[in-house]
């Protein structure tokens, strides 16, 4: 008879089954520490005295490096407003899963400000809730609100944050010794396009014979193809690496590894890269949301005409900003990434300007002609100028 | 004598049931017993997070509502895992099954747009959907059958090729190049989504989750198929011997599973995400595999074990934004769960109190 073997479990096994589990507990508390505690009573103590509930929605952790941890920040700076509380979930996968959690922070928590974050969560998943709670108001980041077509308790937020890669590129126009750059990219959509492009136009308006090496990795968070892209710029003598991926936490150390300069985007990587990083275009969600919050504390709505429904703007707007300057930037570079800073700050400084080849050689601006921040063809761009070496079919 | 071994073969069977109730409820303790450790070690008040665990997963209609949206899918995926194992397979390609039959499903609503009524439109997405997912699990029985490949690597593999497959479709020809959010397919027309359940915001997919698995159980426990693919689930050599048509059984059941896994992607599309894109693969098809397991890959008991899945993902909100534990603690307790009753599967028979004869 097989089954005869009395139950036996030995003392040393439940001993170390319960400290495993518990050290696992200690660890992911200490992991946690940078996001301090914004509501740890459960009861909830929610709306008296004119409190403003505001939700956030991540779509994956809030201390990736990061596009979470660049809203996650500026949620925090929200936070310090009088009259404002927040209520944060992260890792909302774009299913059915958003839809019940803005549900959840709307009838549980009494949230009447949502900013789900996440590119795809917008359509279906907005929208629908939207016509469904009218009250409501949904702030979602990316150029998607059309009016007339779009309910009315809806908007949209927005930075030119490629006026951030273009200093970048100064600065990394200055700092490469091989005149070749590297671009690790997850997809070729217009967003991700403007980016490469603008980092590249920076880095040649000081060093005319830059290129950038652009690899698409084909999503935006594949670890192990971006340590991958990272370490095959370095091979090809690459000396400066940027990226347009979720995360950029791998790129970086990868950078730092192989002792090649980096840039960040996103969120401030420079703990990642203590001795290559040399800046990156960062969002400035804290001032955004700071003067966000300030109008809802005084009343001010989508509904009632307050608050805007498109909201943009670049380095003058605070929308985005620059990391601080690593200690390998030289003199030379800060002072020319400074110039062209301080040009922009005051609208005297249009990136996209004729003459502009592509890098198949079509012309796409005439000598004269530009593209200011705001025109619609940069948010619709299907090319990388020249300079670039890469192709956006793949 | 003959009152006594009836009596035997009539407890039989009543200490087994108690058994395979009870196990899995002191594993589900033991779990709670572990994650309340972990909790504690968190800075949380172990007993308060269950409470709002329990809140947030049952507590009103409203959260009942949200657990049983989230556990629609997983029902249908976990066949997918659960219907192959009865024959001994261990298949665990639940997430490509999921995407090609969501992609099959789309083409065929959006080939069919509003030429035929909406009822037959979902058919014929439901029947795509189901062919595509069965047809791609039953590459893998097929290459287990006639080439000896281990199934559990090429449905595992078989993912990546469907997912990979889906890509490049929604990047290249099935691409809507008028949506930016990310490339995606074009919409499904209104008229051909799957509403609500009257009364509630619950989707129709939960209806075809639980009408399949009763369907399976039935299948399963109560035909000569099911009895054919338990047999040689039991013993293949015997079932040979006994002349039962194992390569036969192999494909029919794969595709079986595969076709639950694909009906899962069609409701996905069809009722959630009304596009094809990246989103349709979140995980669905591995918690599926997680929901089999802990239902010892009986259809009946799926249903219960895709609710408690289901609402245990949904306090994961609660979880963060009442108590302040990081977003991975409920993958933490999915795992400690997952741990607890696999483990437990191996004590079956070692109770003295369960067995026949003693006690």
């Amino acid at each position: 008879m097989p089954n005869h073997r009395p139950l036996r479990l030995s003392r040393r096994q439940i001993i170390r089954s319960i400290l495993a589990t518990t050290a696992f507990g200690a660890v992911t508390k200490l992991n946690t520490g940078c996001a301090p505690s914004s509501n740890s009573s459960d009861t909830s103590s929610a709306n008296g005295s004119g409190n403003v509930a505001v939700g956030f929605i991540y779509v994956g952790p809030k201390d990736d490096f990061g596009y979470n941890q660049a809203h996650a920040e500026g949620a925090q700076a929200m936070a310090t407003v009088p009259g404002v509380k927040i209520i944060e979930q992260a890792s909302v996968p774009e299913t059915a899963a958003v839809l019940e959690t803005m549900r959840s922070m709307i009838e549980i928590d009494g949230a009447t400000v949502l900013f789900p974050t996440s590119f795809g969560y917008f359509d279906p998943y907005i929208l629908e809730l939207a016509v469904e709670f009218p009250d409501v108001q949904f702030f979602h980041a990316g150029g998607l609100y059309q009016e007339e077509v779009h309910p009315d308790n809806v908007g949209s937020y927005f930075g030119y944050i490629d006026e951030a890669q273009y200093i970048a590129g100064i600065v990394a126009g200055h700092m490469s010794q091989t005149s070749k750059l590297g671009f690790v990219a997850a997809k070729p959509i217009p967003q991700v396009l403007r980016n490469i492009n603008s980092f590249t136009l920076g880095a040649k308006s000081v060093n005319p014979e830059i290129t950038t090496q652009v690899i698409f990795t084909g999503d935006w968070a594949l670890p192990v193809k971006e340590a991958e892209a990272t370490n095959s710029l370095a091979d090809q003598g690459i000396d400066v690496v940027t990226c347009h991926v979720d995360s950029p936490k791998v790129v970086m150390e990868t950078a730092e590894k192989r002792d090649v300069f980096s840039s960040g985007y996103h969120a401030n990587q420079a703990p990642l890269a203590p001795k290559g990083y040399l800046t990156g275009a960062e969002w400035d969600w804290a001032s955004t949301y700071t003067s966000l919050g300030k109008a809802f504390v005084q009343g001010k709505t989508l509904m009632n005409g307050g608050i805007d429904h498109v909201l943009r703007g670049g380095l003058a707007e605070k929308f985005c900003k620059l990391s601080p300057y690593g200690s390998a930037v030289n003199d030379a570079a800060k002072a020319d990434a400074e110039a062209a800073k301080a040009k922009l700050l005051k609208g005297g400084l249009v990136i996209y300007q004729g003459e502009l080849k592509d890098n198949k050689g079509n012309v796409i601006l005439a000598a004269g002609e530009k593209y200011e921040q705001q025109n619609l063809a940069l948010e619709s761009m299907d090319w990388l100028i020249e300079g670039v070496k890469g192709n956006i079919d793949g | 004598m003959l009152g006594l071994s009836q009596q035997a073969l009539l407890r039989l069977p009543w200490r087994r049931s108690l058994e395979s109730i009870a196990l899995p409820v002191i594993a589900l303790t033991a779990a709670l017993i572990i994650f309340g450790g972990f909790c504690a070690m968190a800075g949380a008040n172990p007993f308060q997070v269950y409470g709002s665990i329990y809140k947030a997963a049952f507590g009103r209609w409203s959260a009942w509502q949200h657990t049983l949206i989230l556990s629609a899918p997983l029902m249908l995926t976990a066949l997918c895992t659960a219907l192959p194992a009865r024959l001994g397979l261990v298949i665990i390609g639940n997430e490509g099954a999921l995407v090609m039959g969501g992609l099959a499903a789309m083409a065929t609503g959006l080939g069919l747009g509003i030429t035929l009524p909406p009822l037959m439109v979902q058919l014929a997405m439901a029947a795509a959907g189901m062919a595509a997912g069965g047809l791609w699990i039953m590459l893998a029985g097929a290459l287990r059958y006639y080439r000896g490949v281990n199934e559990t690597i090429s449905s595992l593999l078989l993912n990546y090729i469907a997912i990979a497959i889906m890509n490049h479709l929604v990047e290249g020809p099935m691409r809507d190049a008028s949506f930016v959010i990310k490339p995606s397919s074009a919409e499904l027309d209104p008229a051909n989504w799957l509403g609500a359940i009257p009364g509630s915001r619950i989707h129709f997919g939960l209806l075809y989750g639980l009408v399949v698995c009763l369907l399976a159980y039935v299948l399963i426990q109560r035909t000569p198929f099911g009895f054919a693919a338990r047999i040689v689930g039991g013993n293949i050599r015997a079932a040979r011997i006994a002349g039962l048509p194992v390569g036969k059984l192999t494909l029919a059941i794969c595709f079986l599973g595969g076709s639950a896994a694909g009906l899962a992607g069609m409701v996905e599309v069809a009722a959630v995400q009304k596009r094809i894109n990246q989103s349709l693969v979140s995980n669905y098809g591995y918690a599926g595999i997680l929901v089999a397991f802990v239902s010892r890959h009986n259809p009946l008991a799926t249903i219960l074990a895709a609710i408690l899945l289901g609402g245990i993902l949904a306090s994961g909100g609660i979880l963060q934004r009442s108590h302040n534990l990081p977003d991975a603690t409920v993958l933490v307790f999915q795992g400690i769960v997952f741990l607890c009753v696999l483990y437990s599967e191996s004590l079956y028979g070692k109770f003295p109190c369960f067995r026949e004869g003693e006690g």
